[in-house]
């Protein structure tokens, strides 16, 4: 909605260095998602640790952007489309760091089935895989939907969180399956529901991602709202 | 300043339950210094028992619009109004010929920028209004004039003064006693003109309190500078630009996602 320059340039400044932030942190979180699906993917200890590792720049990030927010609150008193946006990084952050969390999650597994020497079968199966990657995508287009304030792209996003939830059931159904088989597989297929289940959050923070994008951009509060809804409002000009 | 659309004054639906009845309201509202037209075709209701703030910069015609309710214009020659401005529920148009401005003054009180107290004692400056309206006996007059200072929140500290002269209260309470001069007479409509713009933090926040209370007694339309206070104590926001009413809503709606992009640019600060 706005198109024009703050007349204290100083605040255009802020806002940006606050938004460019965010696209720095959400990189981060999307190179260790990436990461760690690639470790569970092949095993690779070296990758899960440096999973782990990316944390703590994530949550430094989280911390530098939370105090950026209280800084413009208390200078410049936003409002309309300068405080959706303010509050919306708010909530971008917080999601963007439990994302970093999850993939954690996923890398503390990955280092559990590598003790147990178990990994073999059981991370090759394709819905979990297929999962992490649906995730990975739906974070990424989230980020871009952030960076570009695009509303359409965001709606298109919390579509496609409802696969992610199906393809999890998938991956239950399929573990389940294999601890019945075969009991000696309980401990690590456990271990897995833990990826998947990570993998599944991923989803559904990228979908509050995309929400949040749509309220900041058209100021209709996306949360808890039907897909048709959803659809129906970004459709408005 | 280009053609611009029609205002969004529809837009003043509340969240929840129906609006609230309508205490006055300015039809095809215009208004001339001279040869200069300060208003342009003013439409947009005064709603019973809220705060309403007209918003805007320098010169865009908010304490114009301000001092019409109140027939103030009328103490200057060759200024010219048209249209309406209906006092409901009687239904009188505040503007006609045959409505007596002093009439309309003891109906709609007014607060001004700078604390303006007679130079008199604090009771005499509530009492004022109250003798004009032919209003004499001592006991009576005691009972008013307590009414007003604890409406206006200056009863405690002025009851044991009431016969100093106003000059030696601070600015804070001299505001306040303007406010309670402005109740004595119980107006229905209540008038502010950028009424903390002169005072201090506390002071300002202790008027704002007072309006917020205030409201359950009387009507109130504030102008103001101070977007921040418009956002504070306002349940409706205006924003005029030269001479316009550029939209019309619920304050929360003005401040969070505001219709207009030219509302959007003035509160956020991108107005050039």
């Amino acid at each position: 909605m706005q198109t024009g320059e703050h007349l204290v340039r100083k605040y255009d400044e802020e806002l940006e260095t606050m938004r460019s932030r965010v696209l720095q942190m959400g990189g981060l979180v999307e190179s260790q998602v990436h990461t760690a699906l690639m470790a569970f993917e092949s095993a690779d200890m070296e990758l899960a640790q440096q999973a782990i590792d990316a944390d703590k720049r994530v949550n430094d990030l989280e911390v530098d952007v939370d105090q950026m927010v209280n800084y413009v609150i208390v200078r410049r008193q936003p409002t309309a489309g300068d405080l959706r946006m303010i509050t919306g990084v708010a909530k971008v952050i917080t999601d963007l760091e439990r994302v970093g969390d999850e993939a954690s999650k996923i890398a503390r597994a990955v280092k559990w089935l590598h003790e147990k020497n178990d990994q073999s079968r059981l991370n090759r199966i394709p819905d979990i895989r297929n999962s992490g990657e649906a995730a990975a995508s739906m974070l990424r287009r989230a980020l871009d939907a952030f960076a570009r304030m695009d509303p359409q792209a965001a709606a298109t996003i919390i579509k496609d969180d409802l696969g992610i939830d199906d393809r999890f059931r998938a991956v239950l159904r399929q573990l389940i399956t294999f601890m019945m088989e075969d009991p000696r597989t309980i401990s690590a297929s456990l271990d897995c529901v833990w990826v998947a289940k990570a993998i599944e959050r991923i989803g559904d923070h990228a979908k509050n991602v995309a929400e949040h994008v749509i309220f900041i951009s058209q100021g209709w509060d996306a949360r808890h709202q039907s897909l048709e809804d959803v659809e129906r409002a970004v459709a408005r000009p | 300043m280009v053609s611009t659309p029609a205002p969004e004054v529809a837009s003043a639906e509340p969240k929840g339950g129906p609006l609230p009845p309508i205490k006055t309201e300015a039809r095809d509202l215009s208004f001339y210094y001279g040869s200069f037209q300060a208003l342009k075709n003013l439409n947009m209701p005064i709603y019973q028992h809220r705060v309403t703030a007209l918003i805007g910069p320098s010169g865009c015609g908010k304490s114009t619009f301000l001092r019409c309710f109140n027939r103030m214009h009328d103490l200057y020659p060759n200024n010219r109004y048209e249209g309406e401005i209906r006092l409901l529920p009687d239904d009188v148009n505040l503007l006609a010929k045959s409505v007596d401005p002093i009439e309309v003054r003891m109906r709609i009180g007014m607060v001004f920028q700078k604390p303006n107290p007679f130079p008199k004692t604090i009771y005499e400056n509530v009492a004022y209004g109250l003798r004009v309206r032919g209003l004499s006996s001592k006991a009576m007059l005691d009972d008013k004039i307590e009414q007003a200072l604890r409406a206006a929140a200056l009863w405690d500290e002025a009851k044991d003064r009431l016969q100093d002269l106003a000059f030696n209260l601070s600015g804070g309470q001299q505001q306040r006693l303007c406010i309670a001069r402005a109740l004595a007479t119980d107006p229905e409509l209540l008038l502010f003109d950028e009424p903390t713009s002169a005072l201090d933090p506390i002071a300002t926040a202790s008027i704002e309190e007072l309006m917020a209370g205030l409201k359950e007694k009387v009507t109130i339309l504030v102008v103001t500078h101070n977007m921040q206070q418009a956002a504070r104590v306002s349940d409706y926001t205006a924003y005029m630009y030269l001479g316009e009413l550029m939209e019309f809503g619920e304050t929360d709606q003005i401040f969070i996602k505001p219709k207009r992009k030219e509302t959007e640019d003035y509160i956020t600060g991108r107005f050039g």
